[in-house]
């Protein structure tokens, strides 16, 4: 027998819910910053005239792209502790999986971004006396980025939703303590609700934004 | 200034440059003309080493272009490029244009940059554009921006391929006028283009080329005079036959 629903659960649950949240944002954050931090070293590789950081990259990002986030998440959770000859623990492993795991397609969409930029482009920059690096960092980069806004955002949205796959290693993001709530005062259909309604703000402000990018940044 | 002996180039097996040779002095105006395909472009970016060649040999002040070891960015930051969809770079201001390579290339401080470009775009008649982005400028402006961004690096020779070719007829002028002023205070200047009447003007030489090959390399005069090849003479009688 269902009582009648008492949204008041939320908010004497604010606490619970709060630090999931935060562990939520504070892993979509370390893994877009670091994700595309490592994204474009790895898509530099990837297109480098020298074969072998080319052939290493491109296996790393085949490698992550073929493997389902959730056997990565464990992988790192009992891999790494192996290797290290001790536990590091549920964040940290989630930490590096996330950031390893998103490098690989930052890395496909930076590799885009770079190759969307002109030749002419870079022998201008060349014709000056800029190193290929220069060139690299002073013309194709911030152009490359400039076209990519839209898509590296899309990509974080999926990722903040991804973030709820931490439960398998005992983390408590935002969704998994609207579950633990829902489950313990049994509040199941007001605190799934809410979590829905939470998710559907953020990552519609976040499409918003995507949209007033796009619009911004098209010719 | 600009040696180029016996230079052939292959993309495949497709020959697109085939032994070519000719020269630049310094204070020399050398125009290229010639067909679309005929290699003119290819023959110039050789020359600053944006585009390789299998044989022969390029100097500039003596140093070989295409030898190992050769420091290229340093070669090329001594000689100014000018392309024909100009190039700028359209996330930076136009100072910004002006400024970059003085700033990462020769270390100049950035009042120094800034000066250097603001001298440049008045000598261009673009001193009042110098906050605005590429983009917001016609093709003329941008193309003249381009030369003030390679005048900034005080190159020794200034390297143009087909400068007005992407310009309505009314910019052209514009941006040449740029070019015969910069011919007449004595840079040395190797300008692959259709403007006969530019070359008239300034060139001291007039190199023709067709299918990769250099079919005439004569003095200004000589060449509009009378072409000695039969191709040269085809090519001038339907370029200047308006």
């Amino acid at each position: 027998m269902v009582g009648r629903f008492d949204f008041t659960v939320i908010f004497s649950n604010l606490d619970i819910l709060w630090n999931g949240m935060l562990i939520t944002l504070l892993l979509t954050v370390v893994a877009i910053v670091g994700g595309i931090l490592l994204g474009t070293i790895l898509a530099l590789m990837r297109l480098s005239r020298f074969k072998l950081p080319a052939y290493a990259a491109g296996r790393f990002v085949d490698a992550f792209r073929a493997t389902p986030l959730i056997l990565v998440i464990f992988w790192f959770y009992f891999a790494v502790p192996i290797v290290t000859g001790r536990p590091i623990g549920g964040l940290y492993s989630v930490l590096i999986a996330f950031t390893l795991f998103e490098s690989a397609y930052y890395c496909e969409i930076i590799r885009a971004g770079i190759q969307s930029i002109r030749l002419p482009q870079v022998h201008a920059g060349l014709a000056l006396g800029l190193t290929r690096w220069q060139a690299t960092r002073h013309v194709v980069l911030p152009q490359a980025f400039r076209n990519m806004v839209p898509l590296l955002l899309t990509q974080a949205i999926v990722l903040f939703q991804d973030t709820s796959l931490v439960y398998v290693v005992g983390l408590k993001d935002f969704l998994t303590a609207a579950d633990l709530v829902a489950t313990r005062d049994n509040r199941v259909v007001e605190m799934y609700l809410t979590a829905a309604v939470v998710y559907l703000v953020i990552c519609s402000l976040g499409s918003l934004w995507v949209r007033r990018l796009q619009r911004q940044y098209a010719i | 200034m600009i040696e180029i002996q016996d230079v052939s180039k292959w993309f495949g097996d497709f020959r697109v440059l085939s032994n070519c040779s000719t020269h630049v002095a310094k204070g020399e105006v050398v125009v290229i003309c010639g067909p679309s395909g005929s290699g003119k472009s290819t023959l110039i970016k050789c020359i600053n080493g944006l585009e390789s060649f299998q044989e022969g040999v390029i100097t500039v002040n003596g140093i070989s272009v295409g030898a190992e070891g050769t420091n290229l960015p340093k070669l090329r930051a001594s000689i100014g490029m000018v392309f024909q969809n100009f190039e700028l770079f359209p996330h930076m201001t136009i100072a910004e244009n002006v400024c970059l390579a003085q700033l990462k290339v020769l270390n100049r401080s950035r009042a120094e940059a800034e000066e250097r470009a603001a001298q440049l775009l008045n000598r261009v008649g673009l001193s009042n554009q110098a906050a605005k982005h590429p983009a917001q400028l016609s093709g003329g402006q941008q193309q003249r921006v381009a030369i003030a961004r390679a005048l900034a690096m005080d190159p020794i020779a200034m390297l143009f391929d087909e400068p007005t070719s992407a310009l309505d007829p009314e910019m052209i002028n514009e941006v040449l006028d740029v070019m015969v002023a910069l011919a007449q205070e004595g840079m040395t200047m190797m300008v692959v283009t259709h403007e006969m009447g530019f070359a008239r003007k300034v060139a001291d030489r007039v190199v023709f080329m067709d299918e990769g090959r250099i079919e005439e390399d004569a003095r200004t005069e000589e060449f509009f005079g009378a072409p000695r090849g039969e191709r040269a003479q085809m090519f001038l009688s339907k370029i200047l036959s308006h």
